[in-house]
């Protein structure tokens, strides 16, 4: 069994398609978060800011009615439609890789606006007041004081979204992408030996979510520099 | 630069009473100010004038509309109905500029509400660089479209530039003097660098009062500035307070402290079910009270 695997993994390069597929994993999860955060932090704003604004209050909509699409379909489907006939029918030039990227992207979005619109919540109404009372605009308010500390809140969940992200990555395959989940499988001799490919793809997994959660604690305690706790 | 045509009025709030001239003496003042959550009425028909210099304390059982009051002044709260003018400029019209007024009126809250994510320093600096660095891009930005016209004009039509003294390095430094001068006053210089979480109730309320000095406001409001203060740390905050009111700083103060009321105020309001049901000066309403609600608050709480 573990002969099998050690032929296929080293003799036949398959720790090539294994790195390959790593680094895809990677990219997907870290591209999408990114994406995730800025479209979920813009919709979570205009969520916010609509209840007093009307141009923010028919924005705020708009984002509401993607929120419930992206949270209320699998990703596999999303995937789906988004690789075999949304993108065909624009008839993009993107590399499945992007697709994918863009796909994740726009599915963490949904996922992060709620999150980041609990953490603007989750700041005392006071210090928006202290700061209207101050003479700086509701604008200033929300980017000078209430922002910086509702990410502050916001870090563990969003490290929670980011595992999360990075597991739903092991779906990317069935767009043909090449990336962790895939590549192990293309070293199971076609099904037959199954167990040490997979066993080592979950290690992988776990140790890479290891590192995660480590940076995340970084971050955070660099972040609660600012608290007694 | 004013419309030649001027905009039509537009008001906060649900009801409109018409709008009476204002008295050009007064400081502040309130025209038939009513605040409604659904059936509940908060504030009822409030009339109310205050002059430059007048320290007036707000006195009242609790859920009396005290707080609400003062939250309308600064239109934090937005009444349901009457105006409230500051300087002559109607703060309840949406045309005018409500920043521009808040920065002449301070604000201190039961709460502090110092900014957490900043040290003492940059709360204290943070609204005066800001708003002395919008200035300053406001006059960039007309110097940058002055000298693209300037252009195309001819030579002798060439409109001068407005001077820029001042730079961002500047104007922080200045903000940072200013500061450390305030703190240096209530005696927390060497606090100037540490984050709020770390002070004690009475020094944050002392530098939420500076910070809202670093604006240097015209009016001072106060929202039960020692409620939330170990009765141990509330003399060193009414000491800083009654400083200011000795420098002849217009107040306005919500509180429950008696005795402070009677020292500092030229003018007691004994709120009660949303109206000023008596006013006068301190001796007045704490020597021979005349209406029965204040008689029964006055004999529970002294």
């Amino acid at each position: 069994m573990w002969k099998s695997f050690y032929r296929n993994f080293i003799t036949n390069d398959g720790y090539k398609t294994v790195l390959q597929g790593f680094q895809n994993t990677l990219i997907i999860a870290i591209f999408g978060l990114c994406m995730g955060i800025l479209l979920g932090a813009v919709v979570a704003c205009f969520q916010v800011a609509g209840k007093r604004n009307k141009v923010a209050r028919g924005i705020a909509y708009v984002g509401d009615a993607y929120v419930a699409l992206f949270r209320g379909t699998p990703i596999i489907v999303q995937i789906f439609v988004f690789h075999f006939v949304i993108f065909p029918m624009l008839g993009s030039a993107l590399s499945g890789l992007m697709e994918c990227c863009i796909v994740f992207g726009l599915n963490s979005g949904a996922y992060v606006s709620e999150i980041m619109r609990g953490g603007i919540l989750s700041v005392d109404i006071g210090q928006t007041e202290a700061g209207r009372t101050l003479g700086l605009s509701y604008t200033t308010t929300m980017f000078r004081i209430v922002i910086p500390q509702a990410i502050k809140n916001v870090i563990p969940t969003l490290g929670n979204e980011f595992i999360t992200l990075t597991k739903d990555t092991s779906v990317a395959g069935y767009a043909s992408i090449m990336d962790l989940t895939f590549a192990f499988r293309t070293l199971t001799d076609g099904g037959t030996n199954v167990m040490a490919p997979y066993i080592v793809l979950a290690v992988c997994y776990l140790i890479l979510i290891a590192f995660f959660t480590v940076i995340i604690r970084l971050v955070e305690r660099r972040l609660r520099k600012s608290e007694r706790r | 630069m004013k419309d030649a045509k001027q905009k039509k009025p537009k008001f906060v709030g649900t009801e409109k009473t018409p709008v009476e001239p204002f008295d050009a003496e007064a400081l502040i003042e309130v025209q038939h100010l009513t605040k409604r959550y659904g059936d509940l009425v908060v504030l009822d028909d409030i009339s109310e004038k205050i002059l430059p210099g007048e320290k007036v304390a707000i006195i009242g059982p609790s859920g009396s509309g005290k707080s609400t009051f003062l939250r309308c002044l600064n239109v934090l709260e937005d009444p349901t109905d009457g105006y409230v003018f500051f300087e002559g400029n109607n703060l309840c019209d949406l045309h005018v500029d409500i920043n521009l007024q808040r920065r002449r009126m301070g604000m201190v809250f039961q709460q502090f509400n110092l900014f957490n994510n900043m040290n003492v320093l940059k709360n204290i600096t943070l609204a005066p660089v800001h708003v002395a660095m919008q200035d300053l891009r406001k006059t960039r930005r007309a110097n940058f479209f002055t000298r693209i016209s300037n252009f195309f004009r001819p030579k002798d039509k060439k409109r001068p530039l407005i001077p820029v003294q001042t730079s961002r390095k500047q104007i922080v430094a200045d903000a940072e003097q200013n500061a450390m001068r305030l703190l240096g006053r209530i005696g927390l210089a060497e606090k100037a660098k540490v984050f709020p979480s770390t002070l004690s109730g009475g020094q944050r309320q002392r530098i939420a009062i500076v910070r809202a000095l670093a604006m240097n406001p015209k009016v001072m409001l106060f929202d039960e500035p020692t409620s939330a203060l170990d009765p141990e740390m509330v003399g060193e905050v009414l000491e800083l307070i009654k400083e200011l009111a000795d420098e002849g700083m217009t107040m306005v103060i919500v509180t429950h402290e008696m005795g402070f009321a009677r020292e500092v105020a030229t003018r007691v309001f004994f709120m009660d079910g949303g109206k000023i049901r008596e006013q006068g000066s301190p001796e007045q309403v704490f020597g021979s009270p005349k209406d029965d609600r204040l008689k029964e608050f006055l004999s529970k709480v002294l």
